[in-house]
């Protein structure tokens, strides 16, 4: 044999070797250092308030080192969940469910620790009836999540554009404005003829306020209990698109997109008086306006009573590598004290009925919102509060519902034919 | 035979296959196995919490060619993919000719064309969103100086193309005039110092020396171009920013087919419709590739 051939032989096996002991490199970089040192990741949407319930939970547990990821676009963070539960990885330990996403979830219980092996069925008096159910599939025997807040509907509003334009500002002077919705389209109308020079306007968008009037006036909206497609049967629905559109056709919405950098930017800048405000929203606001317009908010109760809006729970993904300490967790940040925590960090409404009653949460007042007694705004409706059924097809259809909406307020089409669109696009992806 | 003469006359011919064998193995793993697993999911209805849910043959193509939203997003990406290639191509092989010529400073221009392609695209698309805004955008403004309306950019259909095509433009022309360039330095200067003899005017030698020799590396580039164009995603997707982003727009006007792809497997979880689109947009890329190729080969050669 000769010299170069040699070399030939010995390239070749090197880059055999090279090449397996590259892929043995790479199976070989997952264990840990020791069984104290756990980090827990918790993803969610949004804000919960909960860092400070982290620095808690870490000192209970040495070596335990808790990452949070949010996401603050809702329909991103559901896609993306979504993927990672159904490729059974990435998840994270502790995750976010939306209260639109739980029926989905639900159909592939099995993807989730049971939280029932865990204890959760002693636990169950802690939250409102509905909210545990809401996480429990039908026959009862498995539960995905354990709930943190609830919706609960009020109205947050401008004292200042309200002065402006020459309306009462007091919270209950302008809670006495509008029981209904048509007062609501009146007020709106007065205050915009009051505020001449300013292109302020009286709301948000159509879509929000939409949102609003359908999550307060039925228990289920685009499917009933069936998962049979009923937008054209429940008269819920067009009722709240019709009284959405009639707000846009009088000039009283800034026509902002939802979690747009117009809409974020809105807050700040007052380009709209009122929003339909979940307890959740709150929070949001407070983010977006900023330090500089503290005071200059305030909360009123919504018109047509309370509703529903939002409200999630916490699970722990069946591909958690520690699930034990993730349960443990999604106990203590659930638990009343971890909902209380939650509440006054950013406003998010309890779902533990025991706490309705506490004082700690009936005195509670947000400076941010010219010291509003929040606690008691939102909780008066809360123990009342039904469940709204969405329905596993919910959030496609409620985008195309949007969508259609969205493109009347842009002045591309018609109502009639928008609301076309917005059917037959709903039965399409409702299949 | 003796033994090692065996081993080495496998080694001559064994050897450059398994040098080459990594990428066929990784292309293999990564290319063709998703390939044809799309395929199996395709012909089948398929959710993506619940898995597979029976077979269905070619129901999902046949509901996919009466399917109006998917018609829709091939224009919109071939709309876009039009507005944006052709002016690019002419763009790049200027500025290619320019970088190829003696200036000062030359390597710090070269560099600099390439700083948009190594922008990431998310500041991309925020910063040309902010732009294209309707109320406080830049664009409107300068328009405005002529006296020309504001134009609300992401409602309308031709204006949003417009919009998306000058991101694209913006990242990759200088990425393409890179190439190009790399192309023009491997064309011999006594080609161009005989055509001088000869009398030929610049234009005489860029068509008749240059675009000959650049033919390869432009099938190259516009190959590259089109695929990238017909799979165009990121930059639609934040121009639309705030809730339901993946429609393109509230009456789709510029929803592209890979969002639509998106859309279906993630929004609607019809992970099996989703591949059957994807599948479809993979035979649309061949077939424009393969014509792409024989315009480009009617470009006359330097032969």
């Amino acid at each position: 044999m000769s010299h170069t051939r040699r070399s030939r032989w010995l390239a070749t096996a090197a880059a055999l070797i090279a090449m397996s002991s590259l892929a043995a490199c790479g199976g070989d970089d997952s264990g840990s250092d020791s069984e104290e040192d756990v980090t827990l990741r918790v993803n969610l949407f949004g804000k919960f308030g909960y860092t400070d319930l982290y620095k808690q939970f870490e000192k209970d547990h040495p070596g335990v080192k808790i990452v949070e990821t949010a996401e603050g676009d809702l329909g991103k963070y559901n896609t993306q969940l979504t993927q990672r539960i159904a490729a059974g990885s990435g998840a994270g330990d502790v995750v976010a469910i939306e209260e639109g996403q739980a029926v989905n979830f639900l159909a592939s219980a099995d993807k989730f620790v049971n939280l029932q092996d865990h204890g959760a069925k002693d636990l169950e008096d802690q939250y409102l009836p509905w909210k545990f159910a809401g996480a429990t599939t039908a026959d009862g025997a498995t539960t995905i999540g354990l709930g943190t807040d609830v919706g609960g509907l009020a109205m947050c509003y401008r004292r200042d554009l309200f002065e402006k334009a020459g309306l009462p500002t007091d919270r209950e002077a302008v809670a006495a404005l509008w029981p209904t919705w048509d007062e609501f389209i009146a007020t709106g109308e007065k205050f915009q003829d009051g505020l001449k020079g300013s292109d302020a306007k009286f709301i948000d968008s159509a879509t929000n306020t939409y949102n609003s009037i359908l999550m307060q006036s039925a228990d289920h909206t685009y499917f009933d209990k069936d998962e049979e497609l009923v937008i054209e049967t429940n008269p819920a629905v067009k009722a709240a698109w019709d009284k959405a559109l009639e707000m846009d056709d009088k000039g009283i919405s800034a026509e902002l997109k939802s979690f747009s950098p117009e809409w974020n930017a809105g807050f700040k800048n007052g380009d709209f008086a009122t929003i339909a405000c979940p307890a959740w929203m709150t929070g949001y606001i407070k983010d977006q306006a900023g330090e500089e317009n503290a005071g200059k908010w305030d909360i009123a109760t919504i018109p047509g009573g309370g509703g529903n809006w939002g409200g999630s729970w916490l699970a722990v993904p069946a591909d958690s590598e520690n699930q034990d300490l993730a349960i443990e967790l999604v106990k203590f940040l659930s638990n009343a004290d971890g909902q209380l925590a939650a509440f006054n960090a950013v406003g998010n409404l309890p779902s533990n009925p025991n706490l309705y009653e506490d004082p700690a949460l009936q005195e509670a007042t947000n400076p941010y919102f010219s010291d509003a007694p929040v606690g008691q705004l939102f909780v008066a409706g809360a123990a009342n509060l039904e469940p709204v059924f969405l329905g596993a097809k919910n959030q496609p259809v409620r985008d195309a519902v949007e969508n259609a909406m969205r493109s009347v307020e842009n002045g591309q089409r018609s109502s009639a034919d928008a609301w076309d669109v917005a059917v037959a696009d709903a039965q399409k992806v409702a299949g | 035979m003796h033994l090692r003469d065996r081993l080495a006359r496998i080694d001559i011919h064994g050897a450059p296959y398994l040098f080459i064998a990594p990428f066929f193995l990784l292309f293999g793993i990564f290319g063709l196995f998703p390939l044809g697993y799309t395929l199996w999911v395709s012909l089948h209805d398929w959710t993506l919490l619940g898995g597979n849910e029976g077979w269905v043959g070619f129901g999902n193509y046949t509901e996919l060619f009466n399917d109006g939203y998917f018609w829709n997003s091939l224009l919109n990406t071939f709309a876009i993919f039009l507005i944006a290639t052709i002016p690019q191509m002419i763009a790049a092989l200027a500025l290619a000719q320019v970088l190829n010529a003696s200036l000062r400073a030359i390597t710090v221009w070269r560099v600099g064309v390439i700083i948009p392609t190594a922008t990431s695209v998310a500041a991309v698309g925020i910063i040309f969103t902010m732009a294209f805004s309707r109320d406080f955008g830049i664009v409107n403004w300068m328009i405005g100086l002529v006296g020309i309306e504001p134009i609300a950019w992401n409602q309308e259909r031709l204006p949003s193309w417009i919009a998306i095509a000058t991101m694209v433009d913006w990242r990759w022309t200088g990425y393409n005039a890179l190439i190009l360039l790399a192309a023009l330095q491997a064309v011999p200067k006594d080609l161009y110092e005989s055509a001088r003899l000869d009398g030929a005017s610049a234009a005489r030698q860029f068509w008749s020396i240059t675009i000959p020799m650049l033919r390869p590396t432009l099938m190259f580039v516009v190959t590259v171009s089109t695929i990238g164009g017909i799979q165009l995603f990121t930059e639609p997707l934040l121009f639309n920013p705030g809730a339901n982003a993946i429609t393109g727009g509230d009456i789709r006007q510029f929803q592209t087919s890979a969002m639509y792809v998106v859309e279906q497997a993630f929004t609607g979880q019809r992970f099996g419709y989703a591949a059957t689109i994807a599948w479809v947009l993979f035979a649309v890329i061949v077939l424009v590739s393969l014509v792409n190729s024989l315009l480009v080969r009617r470009i006359r050669s330097a032969d």
